[in-house]
């Protein structure tokens, strides 16, 4: 046998790569590419390394029993994921919330949306090499993760909403001191600014990168920042209010460029607004008055099905309920904005260089634990 | 208690009335006042589609339910896009019902660039034979679908025509069991 030439065709010069789930830098989560040379031709997610069977759980539990596991998909955000299921769970067995419940229930959620978001944006930063913008958003998010210890009593997973409310009220002293961290935070915010988002390294490797239009981001329906990010102003807060939310005043924040740069600067302009909704929520609250409403030992309402969402650090958070009427949820479904936003992964990567994958990525504000549920 | 609740979703289908005895009690008490927005999107689907196809139901504000049969699943959801306005799916989810031998799947539409829309969620569900559960897929008219239904695939075993991969998603590699959302399926000590 001689030797034999043999042209080299598209599928030898493709290279099949495994990201994850061991790999520092995409969570419990898994997708396979290819790379013809510098440029990624195929994705495919693979996800449920951390697929924990929320939804089964749910089923075998009562309606109050459901809360601390359900908070585990994401810790640190879990006021918010817990947050929607007791509003379904209030539409479904007919709880009224008290209005100072209501505000603190609110001010909580706002908190736990900035403890996400920081760690959120220290791990983007430190994956696109900016260690600062690590330490920065993690050391300033005890300054949140203090005042939520303060209020509900545990550091990240506080289980503090209940149907009917919340589980206890404010401590003394607490305004005061949520006013002044609030303060000492936005100034940290313009440093941010200047550190981060003014850095021109940091914008030459996300700007006009990864751009989803506006049409796109309807047709993958995805949710939160991603969506704000390509000039869609939704927010759940303000389509659809919950709670006391149709009383403050704030306005969406959302950018028009579609791309990595914008999805980073979302959330950032959402924590600005953040701690304006908070300083309102503290102005307005009344001061006094029950926080939750009596419940019965295992409360229950008539057969019947909710839907109900809330806006978390991801996105659209919603719970789709169905009850038989007794105790235990027949069925509990989590519609989770990771999840939704999984889907513009493979359409964002294919096309775009290998090094702006990192950048891609961690924009899509993806929570692999969230999205297994 | 569920016999009971799907029970009177067949009877009230069969009796083909658009509005009236949805499932729950808690909306018969809000029947009587439908909202005028509401009112006018029930309204267009019962007029464009006969009783005998599809049922809508008001459950509560912004939240309305259609009931369609398995074949007519997608002109219903592309009038719901085209005419209606709303242009993505947030959920899709499956619900079992074993005692009535059926599957139920069930679309939550919601809408971005209507902003009048963009408070509602339309519940789009069909009941599907528990034994040979095949529905048409829905992903041709809401892309963002996609993920959803291949979740609902592996979770409850409903094969979707049209879909590019029914095939596993979050389960592990090797399972081999039935699919863990029906109601046989048990958590090992409970």
């Amino acid at each position: 046998m001689g030797l034999e030439i043999v042209k080299e065709t598209e599928e030898d010069r493709l290279m099949t790569l495994s990201v994850g789930p061991q790999h520092p830098g995409s969570g419990h989560f898994r997708f396979t590419i290819k790379v013809d040379g510098d440029y990624i031709v195929y994705c495919d997610p693979d996800p449920g390394y951390v697929h924990r069977g929320e939804e089964k759980m749910c089923e075998y539990r009562n309606f109050i029993q459901n809360i601390p596991h359900l908070e585990r998909p994401v810790i640190h955000d879990s006021t918010n994921i817990t947050y929607s299921y007791s509003l379904a769970v209030e539409e479904l067995t007919n709880i009224q919330v008290p209005l100072r419940g209501q505000y603190i229930r609110a001010l909580a959620s706002e908190l736990n949306r900035q403890v996400y978001t920081l760690y959120w944006l220290g791990i983007y930063g430190i994956f696109l090499g900016h260690s600062t913008m690590f330490m920065w958003p993690v050391g300033d998010r005890e300054l949140f993760i203090d005042l939520l210890e303060a209020l509900t009593g545990a550091r990240v997973t506080h289980a503090f909403n209940i149907p009917g409310g919340i589980r206890n009220d404010m401590p003394e002293g607490f305004k005061d001191r949520c006013l002044r961290q609030v303060a000492y935070f936005e100034k940290r915010l313009d440093e941010y600014e200047d550190i981060f988002y003014n850095n021109p390294l940091f914008r030459q490797r996300t700007e006009g990168v990864g751009v989803l239009t506006k049409e796109d981001a309807i047709k993958l329906g995805v949710t939160g920042s991603v969506l704000r990010a390509s000039g869609i102003p939704f927010d759940v807060r303000k389509a659809e209010p919950y709670d006391v939310y149709n009383e403050i005043d704030f306005k969406v924040q959302y950018m028009k460029t579609g791309d990595s740069f914008a999805r980073s600067m979302v959330p950032f302009l959402d924590m600005r607004e953040s701690c304006q909704i908070i300083r309102t929520l503290l102005d307005k609250m009344p001061q006094s008055g029950e926080v939750r409403a009596k419940l019965q030992p295992n409360p229950k309402g008539p057969a019947g099905e909710s839907y109900k969402r809330v806006e978390s650090g991801r996105g659209a958070l919603g719970y789709y309920i169905v009850s038989d009427g007794t105790p235990k949820p027949y069925r509990v479904k989590l519609s989770v904005g990771s999840f939704r936003n999984m889907l513009a992964l493979p359409y964002l990567l294919i096309g775009s260089k290998l090094a702006d994958m990192p950048s891609i990525y961690w924009s899509l504000n993806y929570w692999p634990v969230e999205a297994d549920r | 208690m569920s016999s009971n609740q799907s029970k009177t979703q067949n009877d009230s289908n069969q009796k083909g009335k658009a509005t009236e005895s949805p499932q729950t009690s808690l909306s018969t008490k809000t029947e009587a006042a439908v909202p005028e927005f509401e009112a006018s999107i029930i309204n267009q689907l019962v007029t464009r589609f006969t009783d005998k196809v599809i049922k809508v139901v008001y459950v509560r504000p912004g939240r309305t339910k259609i009931l369609v049969p398995p074949n007519e699943i997608v002109n219903v959801a592309l009038f719901i896009k085209d005419t209606i306005g709303l242009d993505h799916a947030e959920s899709v989810s499956g619900t079992d019902y074993p005692k009535d031998d059926q599957i139920e799947v069930i679309y939550h539409l919601s809408s971005y660039s209507d902003e009048k829309l963009s408070s509602h969620v339309l519940a789009l569900s069909t009941r599907v034979d528990r034994n040979d559960s095949r529905l048409q897929s829905l992903i041709d008219v809401f892309k963002s679908a996609e993920y959803h239904e291949r979740e609902t695939f592996e979770m409850l075993g409903v094969y979707f025509e049209g879909h590019p991969r029914n095939d596993r998603f979050l389960l592990p590699e090797d399972w081999a069991d039935i699919p863990p959302l029906r109601k046989e399926f048990r958590i090992k000590g409970r």
